[in-house]
């Protein structure tokens, strides 16, 4: 117990702190508002405050929990939605109404909703830590595994209701009986245990063509997405959350809009899985710490959000995180490190930053989870960035691209002519494309032929838009303004892609193949009749042109289509060509 | 209350007082100055023995030796009522006016406390305004905040007023409306034709004004927009009432908010902004939006100049990330003598799916900007391609692409400052100006509204 003796913005210092860990939660003051110690001399603990410190004065007590801040795991989580310190909004909100007020304590999962626990194992059973004791329907699509936290022998264990924190059983090791509930905590600034770690090689199918084709993100991967305000960051940040094959969703809104948030909740509830049939909130977790809400808090949101995936991997589960933005994060580190009074690195950020990032998106990866059994589970990362001015010469964006294998380019000048995703396909990469290779042949075997052919053509396309802007088009030969005509086709028919659009806001793998194989074949098509001396503005009012603009409009029940079209292209080529 | 007499130094708009005890961070004091005149400041920071005090307005006449300060043990409050309709404030919430004082129905802290994002309703009520590039474009919905990005000399004033005049829903029936109207450091004949207007229409019987001009203390800057929200908030949550916020300029409100970051001699950020003006910002802006279970609503147009036009620079930077969209001005367009600058391509609004659509303004709404806008953009490049190769190197639907970019700047952007358009003329005439433009070219609309609605204007 001590006393505070300085208050200056979140950051406070309070003295007479014996015996005090770094990184413990304290209560503030008599309102006790959370907090948490980032730096101690002698017996002066200087406390990140997760609320607003207006009104505290000095000689208010503080107290020490002398337990680092940790969330809680059980069944619950699901379509929740918490603050950056897993306080349940929804809750908040019933008690205190629309405000938020300080000083709020509720407890992050339900104390009081009774769970049906199905118990796997027996009494006697021999059990590792990490092994599955029972199960729990969470909700309609996803069961909760619950995890032996020990290694022993069962001593008792029995199916029925519970809440979280009834007691279910529990396990011997020989020198101690450990009981269980269905929930337990675990730190957030340590990552979960896990068996071992694998390379990716599996994509992450994300129904958003330009990933899935050009630039894929593989389960356990990490992807980073910078751009400019009003690019579209957020939009494919939703999308992804939508969208993404994986059983589970971490959604982090680290220091954005509350409005979007708000969409997410109305949004997600009303939007089904194109999988499971039932609403995408059933897989969904939401962490939101808007703009205005404590910065501090803003600051753990990102480590309570990759725990909560971290446990649902463990479970044997595929995770996709998004966060939006990592930016707002980095600049909570920023804004408390300024506080501190610390020896600023590049642009004011602490010097810890580039250690931070990558420690985050290390969390990410495909692993096998402990215990027996083989039980795989991943979580991928995909973070957003908000580099000031769009320009990525910052730190954030450089030491981001570091350690991320994925970059998606967003860029202004196509989200001003609204072209979205606005993700530039030249400055985008993937690292991942080698890795997934041998996957795609699940698709078609020509996938990669295709996805060289059609980026080669779209850098032909930059070096011949040099050339037009110093002479013109018709400066060009027919033949390289065909390529053009069909680079336009790869922009507008299939890189473009509306999220608003009931059917085009996802395409299977299949759509997609189907699609690029399509232009492709129009392409070649195209280049073949140049040569036997077919001109130019007779290809310009064809019929399949039409109607590849309008691919993305056929639903995916009706794909037989699109692999129609292809024999509608030769058709309509071969009577060009025989009219010549 | 404790009153001290021991000020030890000050600097800038800082005084630090020693010798003090359970002094409470943000708390509001009264100095009284030698002369015996009072002026307000808050506790920036606090420890056992030394607190130090900002002052709102100039230290000009404090002294060491005879400076009382008197701590008032409260933060900073603003005593709301709907008396306040109709009156004209300073930057600190006083009367300005020659009226009576306000009677408080409340007192209200005036940092106000986050929304809980999940109690926030999402925003779907579509605001005509009556401009085509807003409403046709870059629809505004009640609960939105969406800035006008401008330039020194471009008329964003008189676009601003020509939204709150114009400014009304479809759906409303009996419901009361405010405009709150914070000035920030903006010069008089600004403040005047704001005023001029809002009496001219009637609206100032309807309008809290709060006026902090070029001459008042800069360091007032960072409390007037926060009254005016407060107000705001008490009108619309409490009073039921759909409340548009202008802030202008929030420029000002940054220079102020730099002023004392550099007093408090703070590790500055970008090109001297604290580090912390993200967060600073985010607690203006986010005071926007719709509350479940409350029928009024806070819709924020905030204007800021950007300096030399740049669209990078922090405070429009910053300003971009928090708010849901914005309309940028152009000075180009305002060379051409176009009213209203809007330039179309790198203005947004964030929430404009919610608010259109079938049953809220008209089903072919989303096609229609989409295809508005990528028939400009594309013109637009036109242009500069044009001017290095020459008309005549351009296809015949690149020419007709030139054409429509030119139509459209003179008829769809360009309106007069009283020309109220309905959101069917707006449709209508983006119909009108994409019928220059081939059907094939038209992928952005659906098939079938072309039929119904683009049909009448094209020549067979």
């Amino acid at each position: 117990m001590g006393a505070l003796s300085k208050i200056s913005g979140p950051v406070v210092v309070a003295s007479g702190m014996k015996g005090a860990k770094m990184y413990d939660v304290v209560k503030v003051g008599t309102e006790r508002l959370v907090g948490e110690i980032i730096r101690l001399v002698g017996e002066q603990a200087t406390i990140q405050v997760y609320e607003d410190t207006a009104g505290l004065k000095p000689g208010e007590p503080v107290e020490s929990t002398g337990e680092p801040l940790s969330v809680e795991l059980g069944p619950g989580l699901l379509q929740s939605i918490y603050d950056g310190i897993q306080r349940p909004l929804d809750g908040i909100a019933n008690k205190h109404g629309a405000f938020i007020p300080r000083g709020v304590a509720l407890p992050p999962l339900d104390r009081k909703k009774k769970w049906e626990f199905k118990a796997k194992m027996k009494k006697g059973d021999k059990v590792h830590a990490g092994d599955i004791l029972g199960t729990v329907q969470e909700t309609d699509v996803v069961e909760h595994r619950i995890l032996a936290q020990h290694s022993g022998t069962i001593s008792s264990i029995s199916s029925g209701k519970y809440t979280v924190t009834e007691n279910v059983g529990s396990i011997d090791d020989g020198k101690k009986k450990h009981d269980f509930c269905l929930m337990h905590r675990h730190f957030v600034r340590s990552p979960r245990p896990y068996a071992q770690k694998f390379d990716p090689n599996i994509p992450l199918v994300t129904g958003q063509r330009i990933v899935d084709m050009f630039f894929p993100i593989a389960k356990g991967g990490t992807a980073c997405i910078p751009g400019p305000f009003g690019s579209g960051k957020t939009v494919t940040q939703h999308q992804f959350a939508k969208w993404s094959d994986t059983q589970i969703v971490v959604y982090i809104g680290c220091g954005e809009r509350g409005n979007e948030m708000a969409e997410v909740l109305t949004e997600f509830p009303h939007l089904e899985d194109p999988k499971t049939k039932k609403p995408l909130m059933m897989r969904t977790v939401l962490i939101a710490n808007t703009s205005n809400m404590p910065v501090a808090a803003r600051e753990a949101s990102v480590y309570t959000g990759i725990t909560i995936a971290e446990y649902y991997r463990d479970m044997g589960y595929d995770v996709s995180l998004m966060a939006d933005s990592t930016s707002r994060w980095a600049e909570a580190m920023r804004e408390i490190g300024g506080r501190l009074e610390e020896m600023p690195g590049e642009e004011g950020y602490p010097a810890y930053l580039a250690r931070r990032l990558a420690e985050f998106y290390e969390r990410a990866g495909r692993i096998q989870c402990l215990g027996s059994g083989d039980r795989k589970g991943s979580v991928t990362i995909i973070g957003a960035v908000s580099p000031p001015g769009g320009d990525i010469n910052e730190p954030v964006s450089q030491n981001t691209l570091r350690v991320t294998k994925v970059f998606l380019a967003l860029d202004a000048s196509l989200a001003q002519r609204r072209h979205f995703p606005a993700f530039h396909w030249l400055r985008s990469y993937s690292l991942y494309t080698d890795t997934l290779d041998s996957w795609y042949a699940n698709i078609s075997s020509d996938w990669t032929t295709l996805r060289v052919q059609a980026m080669t053509l779209l850098q032909k396309e930059a070096e011949l838009q040099e050339i037009v802007q110093l002479v013109g088009p018709d400066a060009l030969p027919e033949k390289e303004q065909a390529i053009l005509a069909v680079t336009k086709m790869i922009r507008e028919d299939f890189l473009q892609q509306s999220a608003f659009h009931d059917i085009d806001t996802y395409s299977s793998m299949k759509k997609q193949y189907l699609m690029l194989r399509n232009i492709l074949k129009y392409y070649e098509r195209a280049i073949a009749s140049v040569d036997l001396g077919v001109q130019l503005k007779h290809m310009s009012n064809m019929k399949v042109k039409e109607k590849i603009g309008r691919m993305k409009e056929v639903p995916e029940k009706d794909l037989k289509h699109l692999e129609d079209l292809a024999g509608e292209i030769e058709g309509e080529f071969d009577s060009l060509v025989r009219k010549q | 209350m404790k009153e001290y007499k021991t000020v030890t130094k000050i600097a800038g708009p800082l005084v630090f007082v020693e010798g003090v005890n359970d002094i409470g961070y943000n708390e509001i004091v009264e100095i009284t100055l030698p002369s015996g005149e009072k002026r307000k400041g808050q506790v920036l920071e606090t420890s056992k023995g030394i607190a130090v005090v900002q002052i709102f307005g100039s230290t000009a006449g404090l002294n060491i030796s005879e400076t009382r300060v008197k701590f008032l043990g409260e933060t900073m409050k603003l005593g709301v009522s709907t008396e306040m309709l109709g009156r004209v404030f300073n930057g600190l919430g006083e009367p300005r006016d020659k009226g009576p004082k306000i009677i408080p129905e409340s007192r209200i802290d005036i940092n106000g406390s986050a929304i809980n994002p999940y109690s926030r309703a999402e925003p779907r009520d579509f605001i005509q305004t009556g401009v085509s590039t807003i409403d046709g474009m870059n629809t505004l919905v009640r609960g939105q905040k969406l800035p006008i990005f401008s330039g020194s000399g471009l008329p964003h004033n008189a676009l601003a007023v020509q939204i709150a005049r114009q400014a009304k829903v479809a759906s409303s029936k009996n419901e009361k409306f405010a405009v709150v109207f914070a000035a920030v450091g903006i010069t008089h004949e600004e403040s005047s034709f704001f005023m001029r207007d809002f009496e001219k229409t009637g609206a100032l019987e309807r309008a809290v004004l709060f006026l902090n001009l070029a001459d008042d203390p800069s360091v007032e800057r960072i409390i007037t927009p926060r009254l005016a929200l407060t107000t705001a908030e008490y009108l619309a949550y409490e009073k039921d009432m759909h409340v548009l916020v202008i802030i202008t300029d929030m420029t000002n409100y940054c220079e102020a908010l730099r002023e004392i970051a550099s007093a408090r001699e703070e590790v500055p950020g970008r090109r001297g902004y604290p580090g912390y003006m993200y967060t600073d910002l985010s607690t203006i802006y986010e005071r926007a939006g719709c509350i479940k279970g409350k029928k009024g609503t806070v819709t924020q147009l905030s204007i800021l100049t950007m300096p030399g036009d740049d669209i990078t620079h922090p405070i429009a930077d910053l300003t971009g990330y928090i708010t849901e969209g914005q309309i940028v001005l152009g000075r180009d367009l305002h060379r051409k003598n176009i009213y209203p600058p809007v330039d179309v391509l790198p203005c947004l609004s964030r929430l404009m799916n919610l608010g259109i659509g079938k049953e809220r303004t008209r089903e072919d709404h989303r096609g229609i900007a989409d295809q508005l806008y990528a028939g400009y953009a594309t013109g637009r490049d036109l242009r500069s391609l044009s001017a290095v190769v020459g008309e005549e190197a351009l296809s015949d639907t690149d020419k007709l692409y030139l054409k429509f970019a030119d139509v459209f700047e003179q008829r769809f952007i360009k309106q007069d400052s009283h020309e109220d358009r309905t959101i069917e003329q707006t449709l209508e005439l983006g119909w009108e100006l994409l019928s220059m433009l081939p059907e094939t070219e038209l992928k952005r609309l659906k098939k079938e509204f072309i039929e119904k609605y683009g049909k009448k204007y094209r020549k067979q």
